[in-house]
């Protein structure tokens, strides 16, 4: 035979029991990555321009002098940074992202790459209108389109993301309001609402006033009805709710709030458990957003850009924001001023929303069709009883029966084992998940809000459900150190938001790497 | 020293009080990392807005025990939160109020009276 | 349907597990009379082909400013962005995450939101920025809200150069929150006549720099006036490259900037999504709307992010909130964050002088016209000019030549008395045949 000599082990077992510490910082692929500040780039472009062939003498002395501080890299740096940086973040084409109340799912590359068509991506908001009929009939396509699912006669495309709708629709109905001479102070809100509810009343001017919760956790009609009064301006509610559960009384709570004289505000961050499904109209709602970022599937981009039109019941229409469009014989036309005599609450920003968001929508919606969007709600509803039957073996759900879109539970499961709902979310770090969304709603202990949206296929569900199960199974064995300083698999362990908060170091600043300074 | 069922506590030097929150509340409240303090010479009654102090997760209103113009603010705080945590009922004071009516502490519990009533939480 | 994974024997199998008889029965809370029966009236799913066909054929009805000359601006400027910018923001761990609330597998998003707060501090000569806004008009909204919140005064004056639409979306918020506007009247280089509008009851001073005008001011002496009688600066810029060139708003004085950041690494888009920059001075911070990036230190000592500050916040504070808003821009900043990390300060600086020599030569190329009137004094790369005609109509016959033109005022306050005023930008992107084409053509129309 040749004996071969330079053979090396390759079982695993020859590899030495303990792990040493890397010497540069880095986690095998992971890098340790510098800011762009500290790479040594003072100097450096990832461009080339051509020189200008005037100068800047008429500018005299507007024109700067001093540095400004901005370091720059070559474009295969820049590369490396941000291709580096993004391998530190979970994302849904990664692994479920199962964050209750955010509906993280897919997201279609078709819609990117029609969103980046020149004819929608290289048009300028004010070039004359005769040379952007595509966009304005893709705007009133998309109205058409959430008009008719929501049964709503009016929309009004111009919010930003879901809070910015929130603001369209409280200013509607306060412009309602005083267009009556009718000025009212307070607005009722559950105490499960999401927190931009309450901001949002405030930020219009109202007092907000919490609404008791049931026991099933609905809203209480007694406590409503004892609260409605003269000087309440809307009642916000979620459906389904924060909870995950349908607000079954909703359409008496709108009959009650009518009679009130006050207007019903539906928050429509959960409008994916019901598309398809009924019309918020139908349940006697006169202003609700819709999320597009997340029924309607444009990313979510590690915190927006979102979108969120609101649609407008009769009563409220003629309070809507500018702009709008119009379509007459001659084609569309998109009104930036109200005509005289209207009763539009003005402008709630520049331009006319997020076209870019208006794209992917619609091409999502297309793409779904009426068939494919009730499909999207009834996979959405199943894949979460599914989660609630399976982890409701171990885990103690605060509400019975069947939920929505999103299954909640509670940390009474975990009572006695040492482990807060926090240390079990981190663990489930190390296990390769995402958690849950934690401590919300308010008003469940140690909530864990499970949302796997319709996009998941089982076997991901029965793979987050058995790391869960797994996981609760560790807890209830009394294996509290896993959970205690997880994750320990994760780019960093935990982190320290009370130093973060306490001494706040928002910016890089010269002065803390005097080295690269000097460079 | 008198303590309220909102988890403050007042210590009375004449007609100043000295006041805080409890080592109850400051436990339960976590690391605190900022106090907002009012401005010296605002007038309070019982039950306005006082301070605000914030942990990392929540922001606590920290209500007025009793009525009067604010003479003092312990800015130690501005810098070093933590000391609300370190020595809560001591070098963590928030105010000192010139009182409008002195009397009105003996309305407050005492020690054994606030200890029985968080026994009650 | 591509997008759902689950087959008919998944279904039945979950039900089953479920304990449902059938998926109806999930839907039971639902009251029965609003229950749809069955599909709304709406076309049935489509297939790849179809949705891409028929939205190809709604982009083929708009004119893209690459099909010919192009000078629209007024708070939206077309740029070129290098291609790697789209590439890397279309990285699935950027693209499909959320706001990074668990930091540790989110690091990407928080160290890239770290930079885009320094070098928005830094352009801006500001201590501190935050993790972005919608866009400028609603950024510049909320500056004013915040500094209601500081001074406790009732009053904020606009100048006339403020982007109208910028000044309506103020008044709107405005409204509702008690604040009086003062509105100036139009004026393409009146920042400095604000000075005298200041008296005891004023929160805060709206100015822009370059204007809606395109007119670029020396701001020191407003901020002095507003200082004096303790009121906030806030400067809004609608060109982010105009920074590269210019002043700093914060050498100048301001309190609060309000800025669009779209110039910098984000498409025209027809309006949106931009993204709002937000910077002020480390005092106000507490007082400060949206999101905040952090530096700390993990379990093991090593250096990360995490956002903080969060008690301002809608999601903790609720009704004590400094704003409502929750999601932001993260997208659109990363995509600034790389653009400016490609360019770095030499790039920058170079953009810019671009830019503006471009816009010398726009100015000098219509002020040779017979009739045409540059009105704008000192300008970076965008200028205002009287016509002899309604700009509106002169706009729409250039269009029908294969030129957009600019932007008419009268498209922007049409009570402002300026028809015959015409804003016209120039960028990196202008060449100077498309100047030359111009001026041939608006010679011609206006003949």
């Amino acid at each position: 035979m040749t004996l071969q000599t330079i053979g090396r082990p390759t079982r695993a077992e020859a590899i030495a029991d303990s792990i040493p510490q890397t010497l540069t910082g880095a986690r095998g692929l992971l890098q340790h990555e510098p800011l762009i500040f500290e790479l040594g780039g003072w100097d450096k472009t990832g461009v080339d321009l051509p020189a200008p062939d005037l100068d800047a003498s008429d500018l005299g002395d507007l024109a700067r002098a001093a540095p400004i501080g901005l370091p720059g890299l070559s474009e295969p740096e820049t590369l490396r940074h941000y291709v580096r940086l993004s391998q530190q973040n979970h994302a849904i084409d990664l692994a479920i992202y199962p964050l209750g109340s955010c509906t993280m799912k897919h997201n279609p590359r078709l819609n990117e790459k029609l969103a980046r068509l020149p004819g929608f991506a290289d048009i300028h908001p004010l070039q004359p209108q005769s040379t952007v009929q595509g966009a304005l009939a893709l705007m009133d396509a998309l109205a058409h389109w959430l008009k008719t699912l929501t049964g709503m006669p009016a929309v009004a495309l111009s919010p930003k993301a879901g809070a910015h709708g929130e603001l369209c629709g409280l200013l509607a109905i306060r412009a309602a309001h005083e267009a009556r001479g009718d000025a009212r102070k307070r607005v009722l809100v559950p105490t499960s609402a999401h927190g931009t509810n309450p901001a949002t009343a405030a930020f219009v001017g109202y007092a907000v006033e919490e609404i008791a919760q049931t026991a099933d956790g609905r809203v209480d009609l007694a406590d409503l009805a004892a609260r409605l009064g003269a000087d309440v301006a809307a009642v916000m509610l979620t459906n389904p709710n924060t909870c995950g559960l349908f607000e079954r009384d909703m359409i008496e709570i709108a009959a009650k709030t009518h009679a009130a004289g006050a207007y019903l505000y539906c928050d429509g961050a959960n409008f994916n458990a019901i598309v398809g499904k009924v019309r918020p109209a139908d349940l006697g709602v006169d202003a609700m957003h819709i999320n597009l970022h997340k029924t309607f599937s444009t990313p979510h981009g590690g915190g927006g850009p979102g979108a969120g039109p609101v649609v407008l019941s009769e009563a409220l229409a003629p309070y809507a924001p500018t702009p709008w469009v119009t379509h007459g014989l001659d084609g569309f036309t998109l009104a930036d001023h109200a005509p005289q005599g209207s009763a539009s609450f003005g402008r709630l920003s520049a331009f006319h929303g997020q076209m870019g968001m208006y794209v992917r929508a619609l091409a999502y919606m297309m793409s779904h069709g009426a068939d494919g969007l009730a499909q999207v709600a009834e996979d959405a509803v199943l894949n979460a009883n599914y989660v609630k039957a399976r982890l409701g073996a171990v885990l103690t759900a605060p509400f019975g029966g069947y939920c929505m879109h999103e299954a909640l539970f509670d940390d009474e499961w975990l009572d006695g084992t040492g482990v807060a709902t926090l240390d079990f979310a981190k663990a489930l770090i190390d296990e390769g998940f995402h958690p849950m969304t934690m401590y919300f709603p308010l008003v469940v202990h140690g909530a864990m809000l499970i949302e796997p949206t319709e996009t998941e296929p089982k076997a991901e569900i029965d793979r987050f459900c058995d790391a869960v199960l797994a996981l609760a199974a560790a807890a209830k064995a009394g294996d509290a150190e896993r959970f205690k300083g997880a994750p320990f698999h994760a780019p960093l362990r935990r982190l320290d938001e009370t130093q973060a908060a306490r001494k706040p170091k928002l910016r890089w600043r010269p002065e803390e790497a005097p080295r690269a300074a000097a460079e | 020293m008198r303590f309220t069922k909102d988890h403050e506590w007042v210590e009375v030097a004449g007609d100043v009080a000295t006041i805080g929150v409890t080592a109850y509340a400051a436990e339960q409240l976590g690391d605190v990392v900022f106090v907002e303090l009012p401005e010296v010479g605002k007038t309070v009654k019982v039950g306005d807005n006082l301070a605000v102090v914030e942990s990392v997760k929540a922001a606590s209103d920290v209500y007025a025990p009793l009525g009067g113009e604010v003479v003092a603010v312990n800015d130690v705080l501005t810098g070093e939160p933590e000391t609300v945590n370190a020595e809560p009922e001591a070098a963590g004071w928030f105010t000192q109020l010139k009182l409008s009516d002195p009397g009105a502490v003996d309305a407050l519990m005492d020690r054994r009276q606030y200890d029985a009533f968080l026994e009650t939480l | 349907m591509r997008y759902l994974p689950l087959t008919p024997d998944d279904r039945s199998a979950m039900l089953a597990v479920v304990g449902a008889p059938d998926i109806g029965a999930l839907f039971t809370d639902v009251p029965q009379g609003a229950r749809l029966s069955a599909p709304v009236d709406l076309p049935m799913h489509m297939g790849e082909i179809e949705v891409e066909r028929a939205l190809t054929g709604l982009a083929a009805k708009n004119r893209g400013g690459a099909q010919g000359p192009f000078f629209c601006g007024a708070g939206a400027y077309r740029h070129h962005v290098p291609s790697s910018v789209d590439h890397l923001i279309q990285r699935s761990e950027f693209l499909t995450s959320y706001t990074p609330y668990q930091p540790e597998i989110a690091q990407g998003t928080l160290q890239a939101l770290f930079e885009f707060q320094s070098q928005v501090a830094a352009l801006t000569g500001m201590e501190v920025a935050n993790a972005s806004m919608y866009d400028g008009s609603t950024a510049a909204a909320e500056a004013v809200m915040m500094a209601h919140r500081i001074t406790r005064r009732p009053k904020a004056v606009l100048s006339g150069g403020l982007h109208p639409q910028y000044a309506d979306s103020i008044a709107t918020l405005a409204h509702v929150a008690g604040v009086d506007v003062a509105r100036q009247p139009a004026a393409v280089d009146g920042e400095a006549e604000i000075i005298a509008a200041i008296d005891a009851e004023t929160s805060c001073v709206v100015v822009q720099t370059p204007n809606v005008f395109g007119t670029a001011s020396d701001l020191t002496g407003i901020a002095e006036a507003a200082h004096a009688a303790g009121a906030l600066m806030i400067v809004v810029v609608t060109e982010a490259v105009s920074l590269g060139l210019l002043k700093s708003p914060g050498e100048m004085g301001a309190d609060i900037v309000a800025a669009e950041g779209q110039s910098i690494g984000n498409a025209l888009s027809f309006g949106g999504p931009y993204v709002g920059l937000f910077a002020t001075r480390e005092r106000f911070i507490r007082q400060a709307p949206g999101r905040l990036c952090g530096e700390t230190v993990d379990a093991e000592g090593r250096r990360g992010f995490v956002l903080t500050l969060s008690t301002r916040e809608q999601h903790i504070r609720r009704d004590k909130a400094t704003s409502n808003i929750c999601t932001n821009s993260g997208l659109c900043a990363l995509a600034f964050t790389i653009h400016m990390t490609m360019l770095g300060e030499t790039g920058l600086r170079q953009l810019a002088a671009l830019n503006h020599a471009q816009a010398r030569k726009l100015a000098m190329a219509l002020s040779a016209i017979e009739g045409v009137e540059v009105l704008t004094p000192r300008f970076f790369n965008e200028i205002a000019v009287r016509l002899p005609k309604p700009a509106a109509e002169v706009v729409e016959a250039l269009a029908g030549l294969g030129i957009l033109a600019g932007v008419p005022v009268s498209r922007l306050s049409p009570e402002a008395g300026l028809d015959g005023v015409l804003l016209l930008a120039a960028t990196e992107l202008t060449t100077d045949a498309d100047v030359a084409a111009l001026a041939k053509e608006l010679s011609g129309v206006l003949a």
